[in-house]
């Protein structure tokens, strides 16, 4: 049933990725390096920013400073000497980043053509998928506003993941065991990887918002970001469109359970933990509006809900025993 | 108080400090106020979330019993003390089901006073704008042809056509608000939540769920008594239940034999039931299969297919050659490779009074070595049993006891013909063994899978996925809308027949699109203008 050609040709295209990828997150560096030389012009083309973003939330003018901070002004004052060098890596990060993910995306579908099903069957596969929608968000979001500063936070993370997932959660291609046979699969996993993309991008603007407030906007690295209202903003942006998906995926999931299992609700533990990120998030959702609770401190709820995640994903699938053994290790 | 002109109290003034008194009621109305504030609710969901991870730790009792028990025995002093605190049983435990409650109270306590409140909100007209728009968040200030009150009906106009509903509360002005579909979604997602659980509670209460394990050519009925295992709701009557019948005619098992990777070699690939399946009896036999994603819909409960294994014909004579025991005897497999645990029990009693029972291993693909038997591949391909062999009192006290072991209390394991060692049983298809001490002989006649079929019923579930999916969009629609007011003020500009436009708006949390949406209004202004 499994063609090994074409899942040697999915590891090859998966080598590919990781190559440009790791290239593309040193040019990201680059970028981010070649903003800060210039100290004191940067200083105070920053502070600028941030006085003119605050003057423009006053008025009409505020859609202006959307993609506002430090970031913006530098593009605002190219003219004035930001370095090109860090222009010119922000754009070569940025054509490798799409490069990488496009490698990724024909990883993930000659893996599904070598087996002849969805590839979203053991831990490896689900690796690579969140990889790939993890990159597919930044990319498709960077062509909306400028993200190059993220560039290095969102691929360096990414890479991480791949690397486990080839070398840790690697597994052979095959098919499925019987109850992973069905539509739900495609429906369910699909949807739960998209909306951990999701969730990983605003975990990563969610930690520099909050490494931001911590040590200051004008230290080190920190200077090239946006300033910390629009972080947060971005943060709250990005989750209230993973939260619904994911609430998606808990309904879809139980009712996949309900075919397979027999009852739409086991208390499996992949079940519980999913039930327990969804009820971070809401508390993230809710602690955002709850007087008293600073939006720090609501921030840091959306970070314990990517935590959660990440032990859902690589603790949970590994080592509980449930139903949701199909890890393959 | 020293500011207050009211008389002082004789009474007060003699303590330092005054406190208010509550009554009561007045405590009740605080702990009211408490429990459904925003902050509490916070605080129950965090806990709900913390209180939900020990059932993902430790194993439940109501998942898997049996290593529950193992884990209890395993740890002497920790085990006991968890369970009695239902670290076993967490989502059935009173501080859970607490917390939830609490939670529910909370939201409830909640929603509806603002569910009065957006009913009235919605059947009422934007509020008056405030004096001085240009203090609002976003506002800007325009210049336009017309007279006032001709560009306050361009203004309306333009309003209107970005689905705001409008209001003048005098000539000058028009307060205008949308996004009432925000609240709306809002309060439609929490209560869903409550038809959520109603639904779980429906389902618990009127639900049933049994299971049997059926061995290829047996039969099996609709009626509690056929089941090995039944629970029920408790307002459920087992004899309402639907008297469906099926027979297993055949059970397919298919399993990974092309990649020898690590943890994939031996993987489980398909399972299918076939069944001969009549609705009531009389009715007509129809043909029936059972998947693993694929259950069948009697009409009285659904059939599922949750598990399957081996049951070897396993046929026991006494010495004069008579059975006294022969039946497909199902084993439980124990791992991967179906290495299967299982028991013989022939009730009938021997020449001293003495029942006889076997235990031991069923293996599919046997191997037998320095590790000891056992099974190295989940398909029938080198089938053989492992046994010893008791004889006693097979139900000592006519304790309920499982069907795969003995309970050796008040037996004595066999010795073997020399009497050196105890006696080991090892057979392979077709083959007997004469037991010694003129005991008679048991014989593996072949071997047949079983079924595992589990048949539930729960009322409750379309409720549950109608309020989830109620929820979800009612979530989407709160998350996606904003709630927006904008106020106009018109008044004549110096030079004649032209208008100062003076606009403002107002949303209700942060919103960086309010600029864009003035911005949206003065533009439909300009081309009606």
């Amino acid at each position: 049933m499994t063609n090994e050609n074409l899942a040697t040709y999915a590891n090859l295209s998966l080598y590919s990725a990781m190559a440009v990828l790791t290239l593309s997150m040193l040019a990201y560096a680059a970028y981010l390096a070649g903003l800060l030389p210039a100290r004191e012009a940067r200083a105070e083309s920053a502070e600028g920013a941030r006085e003119r973003e605050l003057v423009a939330a006053g008025g009409v003018g505020a859609s202006g400073a959307g993609s506002g901070g430090a970031s913006a002004a530098a593009s605002e004052a190219d003219g004035t000497g930001v370095p090109v060098r860090a222009r010119k890596a922000g754009g070569v990060a940025q054509t490798l980043a799409i490069l990488g993910t496009l490698l990724l995306l024909v990883s993930a579908s000659l893996r599904g053509a070598s087996v002849q099903r969805w590839p979203l069957g053991n831990m490896f596969e689900f690796g690579v998928a969140s990889a790939l929608f993890t990159m597919v968000v930044f990319v498709a979001w960077g062509m909306r506003r400028d993200l190059k500063w993220l560039g290095l936070f969102v691929v360096a993370p990414v890479l991480i993941l791949l690397g486990l997932a080839n070398t840790v959660w690697y597994t052979e291609a095959a098919e499925l065991m019987p109850s992973l046979k069905s539509v739900w699969l495609v429906i369910h996993v699909t949807v739960a990887t998209i909306s951990v993309g999701l969730f990983a991008v605003g975990f990563v603007v969610a930690l520099l918002y909050l490494a931001q407030d911590r040590f200051g906007a004008d230290r080190g690295v920190l200077r090239a970001l946006p300033a910390g209202r629009t972080l947060e903003r971005l943060t709250y942006g990005l989750h209230i469109v993973a939260f619904p998906l994911w609430t998606f995926t808990l309904i879809a999931g139980a009712i996949w359970a309900r075919q397979a299992w027999g009852s739409y609700w086991n208390w499996d533990p992949k079940e519980v933990w999913t039930f327990i990120i969804w009820v971070v998030y809401a508390a993230y959702l809710h602690a955002r509006v709850t007087r008293g609770w600073r939006r720090q401190s609501a921030t840091w709820v959306a970070v314990a809900g990517f935590v959660c995640i990440i032990v859902n994903y690589a603790v949970v699938n590994v080592y509980f025993v449930g139903q949701h053994s199909y890890s393959g290790l | 108080m020293s500011l207050s002109t009211q008389p002082t109290d004789p009474r007060t003034e003699r303590d330092d400090v005054t406190q208010p008194t509550l009554g009561p009621l007045g405590l009740l109305r605080f702990a009211w106020r408490q429990l459904t504030s925003m902050r509490t609710a916070l605080f129950l969901l965090l806990l709900l979330a913390v209180a939900a991870l020990p059932g993902s730790i430790f194993p439940q009792r109501s998942i898997d019993a049996v290593r529950t028990a193992d884990w209890i025995a395993r740890h002497e002093t920790a085990g006991p003390w968890l369970d009695r605190l239902g670290f076993f049983e967490v989502y059935a435990s009173p501080w859970f089901a607490a917390i939830y409650l609490l939670l529910f109270v909370s939201l409830v306590g909640c929603v509806l006073p603002r569910s009065k409140v957006h009913w009235k909100a919605m059947r009422s007209q934007p509020p008056r704008a405030p004096k001085r728009l240009e203090r609002l968040a976003a506002h800007d200030t325009v210049t336009v042809d017309g007279a006032p009150d001709e560009v306050l009906e361009q203004v309306r106009g333009a309003l209107r056509a970005g689905r705001f509903r409008t209001h003048s509360h005098d000539a000058t002005t028009v307060s205008a608000e949308k996004g009432y579909l925000k609240e709306t979604g809002n309060l439609a997602f929490h209560l869903a939540l409550i038809g959520v659980i109603v639904g779980m509670a429906w389902g618990h209460l009127l639900g049933w769920k049994a299971d049997i394990i059926l061995p290829v050519g047996e039969s099996m009925a609709n009626v509690a008594a056929r089941y090995d295992t039944l629970s029920t709701g408790p307002l459920v009557d087992p004899a309402d239940f639907e008297p469906f019948q099926m027979t297993l005619t055949r059970f397919d098992a298919e399993f990974e034999t092309d990649v020898q990777g690590k943890g994939q070699f031996g993987s489980p690939r398909d399972f299918t039931a076939y069944v001969d399946f009549t609705k009531s009896p009389g009715a007509k036999v129809e043909k029936k299969v059972i998947r693993v994603n694929g259950p069948l819909e009697t009409g009285g409960g659904t059939a599922f297919l949750l598990g399957n294994g081996y049951a070897p014909k396993i046929t026991v004579k006494d010495a004069q050659g008579n059975v006294t025991y022969s039946d497909a005897t199902p084993f439980l497999a124990q791992d991967n490779n179906y290495t299967s645990v299982g028991a013989v029990k022939v009730a009938g009693a021997g020449p001293e009074g003495k029942q006889l029972g076997f235990a031991g291993l069923f293996l599919p693909t046997a191997v037998l070595d320095d590790q000891g038997p056992r099974s190295v591949f989940p398909d029938a391909l080198e089938p053989a049993l492992a046994l010893s062999a008791f004889e006693g009192t097979l139900f000592p006290g006519g304790r309920p006891q499982s069907v795969y072991s003995l309970d050796t209390a008040e037996m004595t394991q066999l010795e073997n013909k020399e009497g050196t060692d105890l006696l080991r049983i090892w057979l392979t298809p077709g083959q007997t063994y004469t037991l010694p001490g003129g005991q008679g002989s048991i014989t593996f006649d072949g071997v047949q899978r079983f079924a595992g079929i589990s048949v539930r019923n729960d009322p409750g579930k379309e409720l549950t996925l109608v309020s989830s999916l109620v929820a979800l969009l009612g979530l989407i629609l709160s998350l996606t809308i904003r709630r927006r007011r904008v106020f106009v003020r018109v008044s004549p500009a110096d030079e004649q027949g032209r208008t100062v436009v003076s606009i403002g708006g107002l949303a209700k949390d942060d919103d960086e699109g309010m600029g864009e949406q003035l911005e949206d209004v003065l533009t439909r202004l300009k081309e009606r203008s």
